[in-house]
């Protein structure tokens, strides 16, 4: 069921969605309100990702875009049409963008929790900003920026508890690889190596985390395959080394004394990453340290 | 604890990253049978998917084909691709076939225990599986003996230093208590007690382990969970299907063996436990154990207990044999299809309380759930009128299929006379958490990997399992007439209904 309302307000929207719920006599079992901010260009992908992740998690999805013109609100709300929560776009023109929060907040799901996403331009303080000052968690993407090494940067500057980042989900896989690595072979680490692509954000973030955790200076070696290809952990008795190479999917994995074995290790799409930040509602310390670590390498 | 703590890249509060579980090898006995395919290797993959699985594992068939590494590397295939839960990924696969080995051979063939002897060796020097073995015995329990026996003739579970060697067994844990001991007798000669995982893949289930939640982590639940406010609580188990093609696997077991024993008396333990002091397993255990010990089927055992056995009928729109009927099924057969109990647990928390715990089989449809039953209001200030249509309070515990929690109570009818009626409350699994939990059957796999234990029952569970059922299996025996029939596609039969009507109580239609 699709309703499109014109020149709106939130009372009609909350009432509109409420009389769609019934009609479609959905049960409600939605756990959580995800705001996703975009602009017009880039509406259409922000709510293809938002209607995936849904169906992973059952929620309001709330998609803000902002447009120019007189101030007024449009609303479409869809209900059913094979999404377990609702989903409602609003289109804030002129000055109405500016009192975002106030069109949002009775929209929200009561007591439960709510999390933005910015899946282009993100603010520069994303806890000050008007929609994220509504939310728990606050996700943005720097891989999306002109400059994603730069972005990466300024959000450990601006970072407050809640907020994360998808160059961090992006590491999951290396980041368990690593720790499954120490886990069956549990020697000290005495230096560290990635290797990356030039500027790469996953790379900082990654070494970032590295020296945090191992206390030991980790270098960043140059290489023309894209993202991160390397990681090589030194111990006294031997390297430790998760390489993908040129793959894709697979990486070599080697520790000393074993025979070098295949690993599955895929670049995850944009909804594993957004199903994955959706699982936790609570602030990431362990990237927060990480992120921190980033600032201290950098004015170091 | 396969986890070192002084690992500096796992912290507590790093939750992204998952239990990877050590190097290892899984040795499947009886590995073309159907659980097997249908489970076990789908399993093992949609660990690897999740990325769980270590890099360093290796998985060995070992039955009676004439196949090579590459004919159970297909068959695996199959099963994956036709089973899984997750996508099929090429890079996955690629993982695992890499560990993937076949030996052939029968149970009393040395030469086939030297051949796994070597293949397991192999793998460890090429995969660097680092000597950790689990054996999983997915085979009769007749064949225990002779595979155990020959484990340990041909040095199969000598620890090497630092690895492990873990079995893994399926119910039925014997046929009673005196079973049950020979059989626990022909495992433990090999393996420790801490070594012998026993599969109940109900406690697998996400939402078995739900009810330790609903329980514990809430504290609304918790003061309404005694004899002050329950007046009895129903345990089912339904299929609607019958005995299939398993004839040679059911009669003479019949349902009381079959589910009671295990299924439903552990869904009773995590029902009716004391909280216990953390999720470690041997407090878990501790406590189920005490309730267990606390729990008996009371009185007459024919007013307390229930059997019948399904004749032919309709059932889900399609003509069904009954039981007498079926293939391989002996004409006289006595074995129940169809079993149902009453456990009185001795406690001061449920003294009082029945427990009403049944299995069966061809009912209306397949679930199971426990609910527990509250007692009426004391007073209640309307007219017997308005509350004519007023049940009782029920909070019942989904288990499958459609899981979720379903709490009943009374509401006004709209309009102007003051009428109340019993309205649902639904929590469903699927509606707030749609991402599609792990099978069982992956949660016991990884467990037994990681060496966790909470969910596996230990032998002594077991026997206090027997110790319930064996006087009402005793009984049953002792009565020359055969289980009350009851046509296919219904409740069950009339003496199920009469027993719970002597306690002024009702079967819910589940």
């Amino acid at each position: 069921m699709i309703i499109e309302l014109k020149n709106t307000t939130t009372r009609e929207v909350a009432s509109e969605l409420l009389r769609a719920r019934r009609n479609v006599g959905s049960a409600s079992g939605m756990v959580l309100t995800l705001l996703v901010v975009s602009d017009e260009d880039h509406r259409d992908d922000a709510l293809q990702a938002a209607r995936a992740s849904a169906t992973a998690h059952p929620s309001r999805v709330i998609v803000v875009t902002y447009a120019d013109g007189t101030p007024q609100l449009d609303a479409q709300i869809q209900v059913g049409e094979g999404i377990p929560g609702d989903m409602l776009a609003l289109t804030m023109r002129g000055e109405l963008a500016e009192h975002a929060g106030s069109v949002l907040l009775p929209l929200l799901l009561p007591d439960s929790p709510t999390i933005v996403w910015w899946p282009h331009d993100a603010p520069d303080h994303p806890s000050q900003d008007p929609v994220g000052k509504l939310a728990d968690r606050r996700i943005t993407d720097a891989a999306s920026a002109a400059d994603p090494q730069e972005a990466l940067i300024a959000r450990a500057r601006n970072h407050t508890p809640g907020d994360t980042d998808l160059t961090w989900t992006r590491l999951t896989r290396w980041r368990a690889l690593l720790a499954a690595a120490l886990d069956q072979y549990p020697h000290t680490v005495t230096g560290a190596l990635v290797r990356s692509a030039p500027d790469n954000a996953p790379a900082l973030l990654l070494m970032a985390w590295l020296e945090e955790r191992l206390g030991v200076e980790v270098k960043n070696e140059e290489c023309t395959q894209a993202g991160v290809s390397e990681v090589r952990l030194t111990t006294k008795t031997g390297d430790i080394v998760i390489n993908r190479g040129q793959s894709d999917s697979i990486a070599l994995y080697n520790v000393p004394g074993q025979p070098e074995r295949k690993v599955a290790l895929r670049r995850r799409p944009l909804t594993d990453l957004l199903t994955e930040e959706l699982q936790r509602m609570d602030a990431d310390d362990v990237f927060e340290a990480a992120v921190g670590r980033i600032l201290k390498m950098k004015d170091a | 604890m396969p986890h070192s703590s002084n690992n500096p890249l796992r912290d507590p509060q790093d939750r992204r990253l998952p239990q990877i579980a050590g190097p290892c090898v899984l040795v499947i006995f009886g590995v073309t049978g159907d659980l097997s395919r249908k489970k076990l290797m789908p399993a093992v993959y949609d660990l690897a998917n999740r990325g769980m699985l270590p890099p360093g594992f290796g998985l060995v068939g070992f039955a009676r084909r004439d196949w090579q590494d590459q004919d159970f590397a297909k068959v695996v295939h199959d099963a994956v691709k036709e089973n899984s839960r997750t996508p099929f990924r090429e890079e996955v696969w690629e993982q695992l076939l890499e560990g993937i080995r076949f030996v052939p051979g029968t149970f009393d063939s040395d030469e086939s225990f030297d051949k796994l002897k070597d293949t397991i060796c192999e793998l460890d020097q090429a995969r660097g599986t680092g000597g950790n073995h689990a054996f999983y015995l997915s085979i009769p329990p007749s064949s225990f003996e002779v595979v155990v026996s020959q484990l340990k003739k041909h040095g199969l579970t000598e620890e090497e230093q630092g690895g492990w060697n873990r079995v893994v067994i399926e119910k039925p844990f014997g046929h009673d208590l005196e079973s049950a001991k020979e059989l626990n007798a022909v495992v433990s000669s090999l393996f420790e007690p801490q070594e012998v995982f026993r599969i109940d893949h109900y406690l697998g289930k996400e939402t078995v382990q739900n009810m330790l939640a609903l329980r514990f982590a809430n504290q609304m639940f918790e003061p309404l969970w005694n004899n002050h406010y329950v007046s009895h609580v129903q345990i089912t188990m339904a299929e609607d299907i019958g005995i299939g093609g398993r004839a040679g696997y059911y009669d003479g077991i019949g349902a009381a063996r079959d589910v009671i024993q295990n299924h439903l008396l552990q869904l009773l333990a995590l029902t009716a436990m004391e909280e216990p002091t953390s999720f470690e397993a041997s407090q878990l255990r501790a406590e189920k154990q005490k309730v267990l010990a606390a729990a008996h089927v009371p009185g007459d055992l024919s007013q307390t207990t229930a059997r019948g056995q399904y004749c032919a009928g309709w059932q889900g729109a399609q003509q069904v044999k009954g039981y007498l009927e079926e293939d391989g099924v002996d004409a006289g057969s006595s074995t129940e299809t169809f079993a149902a109990i009453r456990v009185d647990i001795d406690n001061r928390r449920w003294a009082g309380v029945p427990f009403y715990l049944r299995a069966a089989k061809r009912m209306p449809r397949r679930v199971t759930e426990v609910a527990l039953s509250f007692k009426r209001a004391p007073h209640l200030p309307f007219t017997a009128t308005d509350t004519e249509e007023l049940g009782t309070n029920a909070l019942v515990m989904r288990i499958q299929p459609d899981e979720g929690v379903t709490l009943r109570f009374g509401a006004k009818v709209p309009g102007t006379q003051m009428e109340i009626r019993e309205v649902s409350m639904d929590f469903a699994y699927g509606g707030s958490f749609t991402e599609s939990s792990p099978e069982a059957y992956e949660r016991l796999i990884l467990d037994v990997m990681l060496g966790d234990a909470p969910l596996f029952p230990q032998q002594e569970e077991v026997e206090l399992s027997w110790s319930i059922l064996d006087p009402v299996l005793e009984h049953w025996a002792a009565q020359p007439d055969q289980p009350e029939p009851y046509e296919s596609g219904t409740w069950g039969p009339q003496n199920a209904v009469d027993m719970l009507a002597r306690d002024g109580f009702a079967w819910r239609r589940p």
